[in-house]
């Protein structure tokens, strides 16, 4: 381990909380997503709990519909979209792309406040007594009927926003102005591809759903507002300007995950990633395209037939890139020197699961079977293997590929692919059975259920068992190696991205010199070695 | 450290930091269009379904203040674009006079729009809070004034902010030489300003001008 | 129909969901097949390729745009497709429906009031006759509800402040559930009920057993001398309004130059929103009576108007 390096820069607290490092602030984010991903997580175990048997038992009804939409709110805004941009994008963009931190180190501090303050208000809204409108926050509902902290919740969730905004914001700069010399942008790793497009959606998005969470609490406040009815409002164009928002959101949260399993699956196969311009570009369609796509979650809400006609086909239409990416991961196998090492496990994991949930959005884009399975527990399977299976396992998968770089230290081989695989088991014992139910017609958000619906909820109960407690190993395991493990070198994965060039853990300031690009990214010569790009 | 360099570790220049910070303001810009493009959209789906309860809520706006403020931001945005080319050692106190000018011309903004607040407040025309509207177009003009108010309440808080961006600026080309950072930073304050500017521009037309043509 | 060469292919307990199961059993198919193709591919990549085993790796695919070009035409025309076919039945599913037997649904937390045209009303339920296509009139007194009845592969939301029109046919006498699809409260769960088919004979007999409270349009007939209508819309009224004799279905002139069908929608916004369409040489003096009826005295005073006369739209 090099001596001079970022986590020995200062010990005080203060060294901490004001630091500008985007390392140590993207390890201030991590600890805050683990502590917010055990409080979604919590709530949704609850909720299986709950749904073991068809009665109400263990919470009442509006216990249970404040559980789920804290789940929602907690998992989505404070969990999943910043997981990977925020905490291994914070650390890892400034690396791969040769420079010494992000464009505004203090914004990015600023970001990291912000999201704090954002979590707190919500937590708040919750200790107060919760906030049950749903994470969609649907009006009339959530504006003129709902008892609950709504105004407090969508404060938070404002916050929040603003938060990603400036994330958005610094790695759009960043990417653009900091590259080091020769990184040109074919050069980049894709795994940057994938952050800047979603960063283009944060940007032009979130204020979008910003303006209409500001309509929410007007309205709420003045009793009358856009979306109110009885004075000829619309709830309806609040279903539109929420999905503006959301639907671009949900790639936000996929192409981050997209791009760490770009890297994996190069590194693991000791191969270039096929087809790269047409997986970088990729990310950039389906950012694009993901504008135009909103109204599939309203085909049964009363919009007109032409407008769902439109989007159902612009939701097919978008699915392109992603089919592009599918095929391109798996051509890169072919003929490579694959090795099963932890974080490969996770992403194999990711792309069946990934393609699962997206084939499953295809039967949502479907207008005829959208009908009957909207709001259904199919949609909530659709998402979880998508989010779940997808992008929390990338997740996973690029925390543990980066976790020797991040901390200096080696985990646990073992403990990590019996991890990955139980997560998996866990997972597809969870969410299978959902398909099952959606498609047999139970909804969703129901706290009691008809009783033939009953079989396949123990099971995906069962499931989310196994899952919790899979989901608590890496954090025993990886807390264990902070301080048992083996120390790392400096590319234990022997891979060619300019991060892996500099010490682990990286020095305070990244590079000792300026390092200069001269390859393409995944270069690895014909017996396998990695050629570093900047070599 | 002893001798800082003048521009932090992850640039190669002062003018790469200074070009890096003024796309990040454009960056910034972009968001902050999508903000007012939202609440633009609720208008105009609203003004195609009401459109003569919107002329008739128009036409109870204050117009006269409308223009009054249209002049007074164009004004202060000449002043601040005035400011950025004066900012030279010599010129200094030029720039933070035309500075103090533009703040100003944004404070005078900013009282003239809460005094057509009280305005509406007393013609009973603040939705939810007081309201009465000559019943054949009450719900299409509450409409029309809560678009309004939240969207020039929302314009106000960008003026405000913009103001005391302009006075850190001011007081800094006050008290110090003028650098290079500080020129930058002038240079993004100015590009938001005249952003605020563009943007009330559009709500002038969306909440004055509807029903006045004729 | 295009299932029924489908050996053994059940037809479907309504006219569109077999269509809808067939389409089910497509995109399973299809996916299906796409996700077998690329476990295979992965999975024989993984074990052929693996660092440990010595293979001939040379001759590596070079990169070509064929490939590419190739598996994203590939997905694009199975996509589109798809989207024809589901296209396709979405438009039956939803296509304005005849005016054959209507029948009123109110939803209001947390529940489904459905009153029939004879004067029957019923909570949590709908009983209706085999094989008829019925007409479903849906509106919602307070928030967003969903119509959503499994079997039928069939649902709508029901939106608060318009009407919604769905078509509903059921095959086969049974006893379906209804459930409300979207999150309306805390007993959004609860807001449950069951779609009663039955034969056409157990059904007249079901409706005679019903206690026949006064026929919808009778009862909306009171209203409308209650609430005042009466006062101008009736003969012998000093104000100058319009008769509402063979209004319904009638092309309405309106006061801005352009004309409207009085269907329940145009009745409805008269009487909450009268500004909004003014009939064409008359002055806009009708009072709103937004706030002061509700959504079921609304059903009622619009099939009064109705029972004036009229033609269907
Ligand atoms: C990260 C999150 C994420 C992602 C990436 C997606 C991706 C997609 N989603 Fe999903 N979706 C959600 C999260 C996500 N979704 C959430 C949270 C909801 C519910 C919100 C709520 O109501 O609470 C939702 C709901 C939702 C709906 C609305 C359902 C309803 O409420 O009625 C629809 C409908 O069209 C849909 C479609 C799609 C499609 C077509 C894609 C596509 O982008 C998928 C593309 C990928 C593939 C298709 C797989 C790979 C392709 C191949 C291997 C090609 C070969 C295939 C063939 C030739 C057939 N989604
Ligand atoms: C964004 C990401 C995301 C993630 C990661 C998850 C993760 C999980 N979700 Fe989530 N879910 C959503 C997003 C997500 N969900 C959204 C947006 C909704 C819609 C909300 C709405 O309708 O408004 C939803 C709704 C939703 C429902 C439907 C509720 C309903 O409609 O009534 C269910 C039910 O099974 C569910 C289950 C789960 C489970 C079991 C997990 C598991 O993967 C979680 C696993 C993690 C842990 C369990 C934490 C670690 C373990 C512990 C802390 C152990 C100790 C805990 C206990 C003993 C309680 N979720
Ligand atoms: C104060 C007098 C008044 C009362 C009370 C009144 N109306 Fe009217 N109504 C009018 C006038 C005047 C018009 C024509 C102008 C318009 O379309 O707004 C009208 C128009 C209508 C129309 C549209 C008819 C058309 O030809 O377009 C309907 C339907 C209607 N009224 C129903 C009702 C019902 C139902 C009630 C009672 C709940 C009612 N009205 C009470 C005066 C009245
Ligand atoms: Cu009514 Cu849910
Ligand atoms: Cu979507």
């Amino acid at each position: 381990m090099n001596e001079d390096n970022y986590l020995n820069a200062g010990y005080t607290l203060r060294s901490w909380f004001f630091t500008t490092d985007h390392k140590r602030i993207a390890i201030l984010y991590f600890a805050s997503l683990i502590f917010f991903f055990f409080i979604g997580g919590a709530a949704a175990t609850l909720i299986r709990i709950e749904l073991a048997t068809p009665q109400a038992d263990l919470v009442s009804s509006d216990m249970y519909n404040r559980l789920f939409t804290m789940h929602g709110v907690i998992i989505v805004w404070f969990f999943l979209i910043p997981s990977i941009p925020n905490t291994l994008g914070n650390f890892i963009v400034p690396l791969m792309i040769g420079a010494r931190d992000l464009a505004f180190p203090r914004l990015n501090l600023l970001s990291w406040y912000l999201f704090m303050l954002g979590g707190c208000v919500t937590l708040f809204a919750i200790a107060a007594g919760g906030i049950d409108t749903g994470w969609t926050f649907y009006t009339p509902f959530s504006t003129l009927y709902s008892n609950s902290y709504v105004a407090v919740a969508v404060t938070g969730v404002f916050i929040a926003g603003f938060s990603s905004i400036l994330t958005g914001l610094n790695f759009i700069v960043t990417i653009h102005r900091l590259r080091a010399p020769g990184l040109t942008w074919y050069r980049l790793p894709l795994f940057l591809w994938s952050l800047y497009a979603p960063s283009v959606i944060l940007v032009l998005a979130t204020p979008v759903l910003a303006i209409t969470l500001v309509l929410i609490v007007v309205e709420r406040l003045l009793g009358v507002g856009f979306f109110d009815p009885r004075i000829g409002g619309d709830p309806l164009l609040f279903q539109h300007l929420f999905w503006f928002y959301s639907h671009p959101a949900v790639y936000i949260m996929i192409l981050p995950g997209m791009g760490v399993i770009n890297e994996l699956i190069s590194c693991f196969s000791r191969k270039a990633v096929f087809g790269y311009k047409f997986v970088a570009w990729a990310s950039v369609a389906i950012a694009a395209l993901g504008f135009l796509v909103w109204g599939h979650h309203m085909f049964v809400s009363g919009q007109s037939l032409l407008a769902s006609l439109v989007f159902s086909f612009m939701s097919f239409v978008v699915a392109v890139p992603s089919a592009i990416k599918v095929f391109n991961w798996t051509a890169t196998l072919h003929k490579g020197s694959i090795r099963f090492d932890a974080p490969m496990l996770y992403a194999l994991a990711f792309i069946g699961l990934f393609t699962i949930g997206g084939l499953t959005g295809l039967f949502l884009a479907c207008l005829a079977y959208d009908v009957h399975a909207t709001d259904t527990y199919f949609v909530v399977a659709h998402f979880h293997y998508i989010m779940v299976g997808g992008m929390v396992t990338a997740y996973f998968g690029g925390l543990h590929y980066w976790w020797p770089k991040i901390t200096g230290r080696l985990y646990s081989e073992y403990w990590a692919r019996t991890a990955a695989v139980l997560i998996f088991f866990g997972f597809n014992l969870t969410f299978f059975p959902q398909f099952i139910l959606g498609a047999e017609g139970m909804p969703r958000r129901y706290h009691v259920y008809p009783p033939e619906f009953q079989m396949w909820n123990v099971l995906s109960s069962g499931g989310a068992v196994i899952l919790a407690a899979a989901y608590l190993l890496p954090l025993v395991y990886l807390a264990y190696s902070l301080f048992f493990g083996k120390r790392a070198p400096a590319n234990p994965w022997d891979a060619p991205g300019l991060e892996w060039q500099t010490p682990s853990p990286p020095p305070e300031f990244n590079f000792e010199t300026q390092p200069v690009v001269t390859r393409p990214p995944y270069q690895y010569t014909p017996d396998f070695r990695a050629e570093p790009q900047n070599a | 450290m002893p001798n800082r360099p003048a521009f932090a570790p992850q640039y190669v220049s002062t003018r790469h930091r200074d070009e890096t910070a003024e796309l990040g303001m454009w960056v910034f810009i972009a968001t902050e269009v999508l903000l007012f493009g939202g609440l633009i959209l609720a208008y105009c789906v609203f003004r195609h379904t009401y459109p003569e309860a919107f002329a008739a809520a128009s036409r109870r706006t204050e117009i006269a203040i409308g223009t009054a403020n249209t002049a007074i931001l164009l004004t202060s945005s000449f002043l601040v674009a005035c400011a950025v080319d004066a900012f030279t050692e010599e010129t200094r106190k030029i720039c933070v006079a035309l500075l103090a000018g533009a703040i100003a011309l944004g404070l005078l903004f900013v009282l003239l729009k809460g005094v057509e607040y009280a305005g509406e407040y007393r013609e009973h025309l603040v939705p939810g809070i007081d309201f009465s509207f000559d019943d054949k177009f009450a719900n299409g003009a509450k409409l029309f004034f809560l678009f309004y108010f939240v969207a020039t309440a929302i314009h106000a808080l960008h003026m405000l902010i913009g103001i005391s961006l302009l006075a850190v600026i001011a007081r800094l080309t006050w008290r110090r030489a003028p650098t290079t950072r500080h020129r930058a930073a002038l240079h993004s304050v100015a590009l938001y300003w005249h952003f605020v500017d563009a943007v009330w521009i559009f709500l002038f037309a969306l909440i004055y001008l509807p029903g006045r043509a004729s | 129909m295009r299932r029924e060469w489908i050996p053994f292919w059940h037809s479907g307990l309504s006219p569109h969901s077999g269509d809808v199961d067939l389409l089910f059993i497509g995109l399973l198919i299809v996916s299906s097949l796409v996700l077998g193709l690329l476990f295979f591919l992965m999975a024989t990549f993984c074990v052929r390729y693996r660092a440990s085993n010595q293979i001939d790796r040379g001759h590596q695919t070079a990169k070509s745009w064929h490939w590419e070009v190739g598996w994203t035409a590939a997905s694009f025309v199975g996509f589109l497709a798809l989207f024809v076919w589901g296209a396709e039945i979405y438009f039956q599913i939803y296509r304005t429906p005849p005016d054959e037997l209507s029948v009123f649904v109110v939803a209001k937390q947390w529940m489904w009031k459905v009153q029939h045209t004879g004067g029957q009303s019923e909570i949590n339920a709908l009983h209706i006759p085999v094989r008829r296509s019925i007409r479903l009139v849906m509106a919602s007194q307070d928030v967003i509800h969903s119509f959503f009845i499994p079997a039928l592969r069939l649902k709508h939301d029901v939106v608060p402040g318009r009407y919604q029109d769905l078509e509903i046919e059921v095959e086969k006498a049974g006893h379906y559930h209804l459930f409300c699809a979207e999150y309306c409260g805390t007993e959004h769960s609860g807001m449950t009920g069951e779609i009663v088919a039955m034969e056409a004979p157990d059904y007249a007999a079901w409706l005679a057993t019903q206690t026949p409270e006064t026929p919808l349009a009778q009862e909306g007939g009171a209203l409308f001398r209650e609430l005042g209508c009466s006062g101008c819309h009736g003969t012998g009224s000093k104000i100058h309004a319009p008769s509402l004799d063979g209004l319904y279905g009638r092309p309405v002139p309106l006061s801005d130059g352009s004309t409207v069908t009085a269907d329940d929608k145009y009745i409805r916004d008269s009487i909450l929103l009268p500004r909004s369409q003014v009939a064409a040489g008359y002055e806009p003096l009708m009072p709103s009576f937004e706030g002061k009826v509700s959504e079921d005295q609304l059903l009622r005073l619009i099939l009064y108007i109705k029972s004036l006369g009229g033609r269907h739209p």
